[in-house]
């Protein structure tokens, strides 16, 4: 059947690939993406996890099945429609009812349907048996970015955020798109070791979110006060994409997911450097800075992660509040503002960013209060936001 | 019952001296013929809002990249597309046939309860008022997707409290047509018409009446208690409060799988009156395909998570939906055999009602089908929230419900119009609309295998050329139905085209035919004496 599968996959890529000449539009050329879907892709893509193999022999099994079903069901109407007409002289028969014939095809269909559910038994509960992992990731999805903590395993207490690159969202809103990771390209993409377990946590700190990686066959909501969990055992190393596959607001359609799989070596190595970067990064929260200083750091911090709601004026849009001129900003109770992001507003519209550290939110709210129209002259301390976190 | 019968037919002879005209007769409109065509425009002009809504949609995506609209409007648009086309096009379309149709159908003088039918339809329009002027309150309109998923829906602006009282007075709307129907049914056939005599369209209809009576609360529970999540300080779904999104999706969903049926199983008896009518032969297994439709509601009762194999459901929870799921092939299937059953060895001609039956059997089993292979709960991890969801519904609700509809409408329009329409210009709908709704929708399947998520405002560039033949035929797909409207149905409501007889279709069979064309303002004010198959009047 496998052989048969194949055979017919490249027959329908072929007649997919002359239909696309046909209509190809205007549109830039584009190349398949290794790890993501491939230019005019009919199909499922190609596995990378024996999960993701098997759920695509099942759907093949269920497209051949239905498909020989609708060709005997449906040539049987098409004759019908062509010999039993008025315009041949056919005249109508008389008989309307046997219990025989409904009995038979109520059990036939019957039968069919169970032996079709039999064999997606058995990966029903291979997929949930998240058990005995050689590697525990804590995903968590924010509006709109994801959040990677490595909880168990070799590289424990690594943890990072992963957007999408800026530079995407522009050609996005440009209208002008390009490039064969469009919407794909991330600033840190989550990395594994290829042949290990790795379970997924799942849970999310706003609205629902979904993690789906299609080539390694999952697809895991991500719910906020809930942690659920899925697991993948990548068989080749490489980059492979997946997109948030739950409507979670403006942005849903730029959050996207990159995981790089890396042999064993080159992922202990990643681990150490990662590690490495960490101890150096690590911002003293008793450090005092300069308002220059803050400002430059506030700036960046307010690129990444305020300016897709608030816009580089600091004026929103729409539901989405101003910071220029906000009373909140204007404030001289510093606490106020720092308060706000800390625990967010507005039944989470304004969601709360304490994932980012003192000295960012610090630097934040120091670029928030003295950008635009806003000039207060307040500094913010990462101390400060140290002590309001308590 | 004689009792009431005769009570009404006194009624219906003193309102037949006081007709009101002009705008007072629709405004107290209390004639099921009046209120049908109320309804059926009504639908019609949702279905424009709706589809210029997916216009907008398929422009966007005609490219990749934003070209068209915002990603803010672009989920507005989705949102709003969806809840116009489930609550302001199709159900209330199929009510409109219900109140034409079910009265003739059963030799009944009018609906049950005349007022209320009345009130049910004039509470749709401010409930219509609010979810389209939606779109011009702060913030938009809401933009959480037709299922209005907690907590996204505890972010949106004051159009979501809009939008759910729309949604709360289109319920209560929908209740009373539904008590209206089932009263009417139990209550009003002629003497003689007996339950298992009865019309495969009002029987289904009976049906769908109880679903809704049944879950129309449940919506309105859980849209309320998103209500008090958002003002009164409630976490019923709101986390942060410690309550459960996931709680919001299984009570909504128990609302939402009925919904399906209540959407297509009066299709399904439109459907089982035409193709009897055109192969000029009895439909077959009569009692079976009464059986089916009972068995498809009670089935629909226990499906509801099949649409959230993804929120992390235990393996028992899972194997439980999808084995139920996949049981609900068996008794679809028994309908379709049925009815290819009827069309063997019967006498068939095609006129434009038999082309959309045949149509929607074609391509509504092609809809069933895409749905068999997602209900594999494996096979849907891959799928769940992706294009080829939204290709399988639209083959289930266009290319099945509004199918049906205009199969329904090119068969009965001759009575309450009392002409007949061009079949050229019949024809050509027909054509016109296969055609585009496949070059539309079928591609959406190679999407959603790809992994394109659904609700995406802007996708990568692989998918750029499905996406572009989508838009194209969505666009063919639109202008078929204006033309629909200028062309086949205005000219027949101002009566221009042939005169049509009393029976136009040589195999229909039903008390409809057994009065005249245009049907007279009061039909059956007497009790028909019915012939012993209940389908002629014998004095």
């Amino acid at each position: 059947m496998k052989n048969m599968s194949n055979k017919l996959a490249s027959n329908l890529r072929h007649a997919g690939v002359w239909a696309g000449v046909w209509f190809a539009t205007a549109a830039q050329a584009v190349n398949d993406l290794p790890g993501g879907p491939s230019v005019r892709q009919l199909n499922l893509p190609e596995p990378a996890t024996k999960i993701a193999a098997a759920q695509n022999s099942l759907h093949w099994m269920m497209l051949i099945l239905c498909t020989v079903i609708f060709i005997g069901v449906f040539s049987v109407m098409f004759y019908s429609i062509w010999k039993h007409r008025k315009s041949k002289g056919h005249k109508a028969a008389n008989f309307h009812e046997s219990v025989t014939v409904e009995v038979v095809w109520t059990v036939i269909p019957f039968i069919i349907v169970i032996l079709m559910a039999l064999p997606a038994t058995k990966l029903v509960v291979a997929q949930k048996d998240t058990s005995n992992a050689d590697l525990t990731i804590k995903v968590t999805g924010y509006q709109w970015k994801w959040g990677y903590d490595y909880l168990k395993g070799e590289g424990e207490g690594i943890g990072f955020i992963s957007t999408l690159d800026p530079a995407q969202r522009v050609m996005s809103n440009a209208g002008k798109p390009q490039g064969d990771d469009f919407l794909f390209r991330v600033d840190n993409p989550l990395v594994v070791p290829v042949g290990k377990k790795i379970r997924i946590i799942t849970t999310a700190e706003d609205v629902i979110h979904a993690f789906a990686v299609p080539q390694f066959g999952i697809k895991q909501d991500a719910i906020p006060g809930f942690v659920r969990d899925t697991w993948f055992r990548a068989e080749r190393t490489g980059d492979f994409y997946g997109q948030c596959q739950e409507l979670c607001g403006k942005e849903h359609a730029y959050m996207p997911i990159h995981v790089k799989v890396l042999s064993a070596q080159d992922y202990s190595q990643w681990v150490d450097g990662e590690k490495k970067k960490m101890a150096a990064k690590a911002d003293d929260p008793a450090k005092v800075w300069t308002q220059a200083d803050l400002m430059a750091r506030g700036e960046k911090v307010y690129a990444a992660n305020c300016v897709a709601c608030h816009q580089a004026s600091g004026k929103g849009a729409g539901t989405i509040k101003p910071i220029d001129g906000a009373a909140v900003a204007l404030d001289a109770d510093k606490t106020r503002m720092i308060a706000v992001l800390l625990n967010g507003q507005a039944n989470g519209t304004m969601p709360a960013w304490k994932q980012l550290s003192d000295t960012e939110i610090a630097a934040v709210i120091t670029f928030a209060k003295n950008s635009w129209s806003n000039k207060t002259g307040q500094v913010v301390q990462p101390a400060e936001v140290k002590t309001a976190r308590k | 019952m004689s009792a009431v019968l005769d009570h009404h037919g006194d009624h219906a002879h003193d309102d037949h001296h006081h007709a009101p005209t002009g705008w007072r007769r629709w405004v107290f409109a209390t004639n099921h013929k009046d209120i049908g065509t109320l309804y059926l425009l009504f639908a019609f002009t949702m279905l424009m809002i709706g589809g210029v809504l997916a216009l907008l949609i398929r422009a966007e995506l005609f490219q990749p990249g934003l070209q068209v609209v915002n990603p803010e409007l672009f989920n507005q648009l989705t949102t709003m597309h969806g809840l116009i086309m489930v609550f302001g096009a199709i159900m209330p379309a199929f009510v409109g046939f219900a109140n034409w149709m079910i009265p003739l159908q059963i030799g009944a003088s009018d609906m049950a309860f005349a007022r209320m039918n009345n009130f049910s339809f004039w509470l749709m329009i401010p409930a219509a008022l609010m979810l389209a002027g939606s779109f011009f309150m702060p913030g938009g309109a809401p933009a959480a997707g037709w299922t209005l998923y907690a907590p996204l829906t505890l972010q949106m602006g004051p159009s979501m409290d809009a939008g759910i009282f729309a949604m709360h007075i289109l319920g209560a709307s929908s209740i009373m047509g539904s008590i209206n129907i089932i009263v009417t049914i139990l209550n009003m056939r002629a003497p003689g018409m007996t339950l298992m005599k009865m019309p495969m369209f009002a029987w289904t209809w009976l049906i769908t009446a109880y679903l809704l009576i049944a879950v129309m609360p449940v919506l309105a529970g859980a849209i309320t208690m998103t209500l008090t999540d958002r003002h009164f300080g409630t976490s019923f779904f709101n986390p942060a409060g410690g309550g459960d999104p996931i709680m919001y999706q299984h009570i909504f969903w128990f609302f939402g799988h009925p919904e399906v049926y209540i959407m297509i199983l009066p299709a399904f008896g439109i459907i089982s009156q035409v193709v009897p009518a055109f192969a000029r032969k009895k439909l077959f297994g009569y009692a079976s395909m009464v059986y089916a439709t009972s068995s498809i509601a009670i089935l629909s009762f226990i499906v509801w998570a099949h649409h959230m194999f993804t929120t992390g459901m235990p393996v028992t929870g899972q194997l439980f939906f999808m084995y139920a799921t996949m049981l609900i092939a068996v008794p679809t299937a028994v309908k379709i055999f049925n009815w290819i059953a009827t069309m063997w060895r019967g006498s068939m001609t095609f006129e434009t009602p038999m082309l959309f039956a045949v149509g929607f059997i074609f391509v509504f089993t092609m809809g069933g089908f895409t749905g068999l292979i997602p209900a594999i709960a494996p096979i849907d991890t891959q799928l769940q929230d992706t294009y080829y969801i939204v290709a399988h519904f639209h083959y289930v609700l266009v290319a099945g419900s509004l199918f049906a509809m205009f199969s329904g409408f090119y068969y009965w329009a001759p009575k309450w119009t009392g002409v007949m329409y061009s079949e050229t210009r019949g024809k050509i709908h027909f054509w016109w609309s296969l055609i585009s709704f496949n070059i539309t929708f079928f591609p959406m399947h190679f999407l959603g295998l790809a992994g394109m998520p659904r609700r995406y405002a802007d996708y990568p560039m692989q998918f750029a050329d499905f996406n572009a033949v989508a838009s194209v035929g969505g666009f063919f797909f639109g202008f078929a139905q204006v033309y629909f409207f200028l062309f086949i149905v205005l000219p027949m409501m101002r009566g221009q085209g042939e005169k049509a007889p009393q029976r136009p279709w040589e195999g229909a069979e039903g008390l409809e035919w057994e009065v005249p064309s245009p049907a007279p303002f009061h039909t059956f004010e007497n009790p028909p004496k019915l012939d012993a198959t209940a389908t002629k009047v014998i004095g």
